[in-house]
């Protein structure tokens, strides 16, 4: 099987090609991950990239993305396949005089009348595609387990049908937003990826590229202010995605340079929360 | 090559990381596709296929510096005075031109002190890594006094090195230069900027330090020894009442992701009950689309009542930390409960209630009830009997069939009156009573401690040393 990436450093730079910037644990996992043919768990505070990671990698790599987004009460007819059951009923209607019930019987159960559902067409996609399981968390344990076969096996068991395999290794990522712990058995099948927060010269980067506009001294102030409100003990630490409308907000108000006040008026896009908001407009202000 | 991740594997089970078969072979694979010489990738492939949980990266963090610390050829203890020769002449050269001033050019050894410090100082101006690698190197080897052999901690090394550096001066001076620099004041957004910044950068310099020192402690002992030495628990391993001031700020930082855990678990579990009565009603407007016919019943969810719950604490010194932590937690979830009150007590019980009303932050609450509840009665020592009658003769009334008692402490009673009976008559009239321990199991009705006592009375007591068991016991509850 043809590997989709040669190095970690070009995983990287094809990375950075479309707009991601990704330290040296994401690309070496994301190399690692095509190398040993495994699904990658990513893990990680909310808004720090998580689900952009599998879009890029399918940009730079030219495959498709097929996305299930985990809720509860996420099901095998949602995830999976589920049989067309208004066609199976037309054709045993249309010709209920001709065949005999066997013929009609192995007819109903086949590849027409079969519903992909995102896990089930990731794996028969004869296109290079990337698998994006969002939020897995979301769903409850048992529900863990229909995805167990898919992730270590690349294979989908149908009782009628029998097994189907996949034509290609899909890159499959799973991302979780870590509100109950993950059971042993997926944990063991992926590799782990745990995105945090970026340093203070990768979120300048980050700003760079995603806000152009941007010059670089007030992105460079931009994340070290964004660093030290991180390290105050806050209820929602700002975001990557919130520094970066917050970059946007900063270049829309003309602002070159920030200074305290200015900071202060702003800062509600940076924090969701009124004490946040509070604590950060004090701690800025005041020199201890 | 496999014995020594075989051996590493061992070390990070012995830390407590749960590392299966089938990952080890995982990592077996990952690391033939991973160019050995590549520090930080092999870290990284080793991560992403042994370490499934964030919380255990550090530990697995200080394992694989243990155990690749010395082997890689950047990290070698022997080279490195080259280029820093190289550095420190040209250093010099920037020094001549910048000041005017000629120094003797040397190695780095005989360096006086100042210059030392001044070279240190115009490396965290400048941010440079490479030098500060090297300064740390420089600065252990000098002022460490490491002695091969000698049975000494880390820590121990560490603190005589800073001492001898005065890193929180060298931040003042730093913070004068750069005011220096714009030419006058800063504002206070930049001066905190500023500040944050040299911070940064000096905490990167004690990690350097911290490197360098057990770099040099494995190459005396060996990994295995060493290995051993650095072991910490995992942050939920950590008991409560033996917690060093580091270890707390991590089990806070914990705290805070397992409670949300611990809720969105809990509010799962209420919905996701077996299945109630009929809902007649709902039946009946679903059946209208199969022509009447009700083929299809609805049933009603259970709705389990939520409990009320009663948390009286003893905060005096050795369990204060335990308390503490259990009032966070229960605070934390207070959603999944109809109704949270706190009591706290040393030998006099005060309600703290109030303290979380509207309060927000409840780091801020628990401070407030540490400093201004009115916990003291006669002396100040523990008298759990005394406490435990002035709640019953104050709040009894107020504990009905819906009540769970939550007990928290260690029971140890100072050889006052038990007053057992107040738990017994609790019990009576309370849904539930539950006694929580921090200490381990066989301390309990040793000395002065008399949970037996109480703990006939409760509907179990439980031993909740760390996070771990704490967790566990507040699922079962709600």
């Amino acid at each position: 099987m043809a590997q989709r990436f040669e190095s970690v450093a070009q995983v990287r730079q094809g990375l950075k090609d479309v707009n991601y910037l990704a330290d040296d644990g994401i690309a070496g996992v994301a190399f690692l991950a095509d190398r040993l043919d495994k699904p990658v768990l990513v893990e990680g505070p909310a808004g720090t990239g998580k689900t952009q990671l599998a879009k890029s990698i399918a940009e730079m790599t030219g495959s498709r993305l097929i996305r299930l987004q985990c809720y509860e009460g996420l099901d095998e007819s949602k995830a999976l396949y589920e049989w067309n059951y208004k066609k199976q009923l037309l054709r045993i209607q249309a010709d209920k005089n001709s065949d005999s019930w066997t013929e009609v019987h192995d007819d109903i159960f086949s590849d027409e009348f079969l519903l992909t559902r995102p896990l089930l067409e990731a794996i028969t996609a004869p296109d290079p595609v990337v698998l994006l399981i969002d939020e897995v968390d979301r769903v409850e344990v048992e529900t863990e387990a229909l995805l167990l076969e898919i992730l270590s096996e690349y294979q989908v068991s149908i009782p009628e049908l029998g097994t189907l395999t996949a034509t290609q290794i899909p890159m499959v990522f799973l991302t979780s937003n870590n509100t109950r712990e993950l059971s042993e058995a997926l944990k063991r099948r992926c590799l782990y990826l745990h995105v945090d927060y970026p340093s203070m010269e990768r979120e300048k980067e980050i700003v760079l590229t995603r806000v152009p506009e941007v010059s670089d001294n007030l992105a460079d102030q931009i994340a070290r202010i964004v660093r030290s409100i991180r390290q105050l003990d806050l209820k929602k630490a700002p975001s990557v995605s919130e520094t970066i409308d917050w970059a946007r907000t900063l270049v829309l108000l003309g602002i070159e340079s920030i200074d305290a006040q200015q900071a202060k008026e702003t800062l509600h896009i940076l924090l969701k929360y009124q004490t946040d908001i509070a604590k950060a407009a004090k701690e800025l202000s005041v020199d201890k | 090559m496999l014995d020594l991740l075989a051996g590493f594997v061992t070390e990070l089970r012995n830390a407590g990381l749960p590392v299966s078969l089938t990952e080890n072979l995982d990592a077996m694979e990952a690391v033939q596709h991973i160019p050995i010489e590549d520090r930080e990738a092999f870290k990284y492939a080793l991560g992403a296929t042994m370490v499934k949980n964030n919380s255990h990266w550090r530990a697995f963090e200080t394992v694989f510096e243990v155990y690749f610390s010395i082997r890689g050829p950047e990290y070698n203890i022997a080279d490195g005075d080259t280029d820093l020769d190289e550095m420190w002449r040209e250093m010099q050269e920037q020094l001549r031109q910048g000041e005017g001033k000629g120094t003797q050019g040397g190695s780095m050894d005989q360096l006086t002190p100042e210059e030392l410090a001044q070279m240190l100082m115009s490396a965290l101006m400048n941010g440079d890594q490479a030098m500060m690698r090297a300064l740390a190197k420089q600065a252990v080897q000098r002022f460490a006094g490491m002695e091969p052999g000698r049975p000494v901690g880390g820590t121990y090394y560490l603190y005589r090195t800073l001492r001898n550096l005065d890193l929180e001066g060298m931040l003042e001076k730093l913070m004068e230069k750069s005011r220096e620099e714009v030419g006058g004041e800063l504002t206070p957004l930049e001066e905190r900027l500023e500040h944050d910044e040299y911070n940064d950068r000096i905490e990167q310099f004690k990690k350097e330090i911290e490197a360098e020192i057990r770099r040099r402690l494995v190459a005396d002992r060996g990994a295995e020894a060493m290995a051993k030495t650095l072991r910490k628990p995992l942050p939920e391993d950590v008991e409560f009442m033996h917690a060093s001031r580091d270890e707390m700020q991590n089990l806070k930082k914990a705290l805070q992701p397992l409670t949300r855990k611990l809720a969105a678990r809990l509010a799962r579990k209420r919905r996701h009950g077996r299945k109630g009565p009929l809902d007649f009603r709902n039946t009946v407007r679903h059946s209208l689309s199969y022509g009447g016919v009700p083929a299809e019943p609805k049933f009603k969810y259970p709705r389990p009542a939520k409990p009320e719950l009663m948390v009286v604490a003893d905060i005096s010194g050795s369990v204060a930390a335990f308390a503490r932590f259990t009032l966070m937690l229960v605070y934390a979830i207070q959603g999944q409960f109809s109704k949270v009150r706190s009591f706290v007590f040393i030998d006099g019980i005060d309600e703290v209630t109030d303290y979380f009303k509207g309060e927000e932050d409840i780091a801020n609450a628990i401070h407030r009830v540490n400093t201004e509840a009115d916990v003291v009665w006669v002396d100040g020592h523990s008298d759990y009997g005394h406490a435990f009658e002035v709640f019953w003769e104050r709040y009894g009334k107020d504990v009905g069939p819906k009540t769970t008692v939550l007990l928290l402490g260690d029971a140890r009673n100072n050889y006052h009156a038990s007053q057992a009976w107040v738990i017994k008559e609790m019990r009576q009239k309370a849904r539930h009573v539950y006694w929580l321990n921090p200490e381990p199991k066989s301390y309990w009705n040793t000395g002065d401690s008399i949970v037996g006592d109480y703990g006939t009375h409760t509907d179990g007591v439980y031993e909740c040393r760390n996070l771990r068991q704490l967790e566990a016991f507040v699922e079962k509850l709600a």
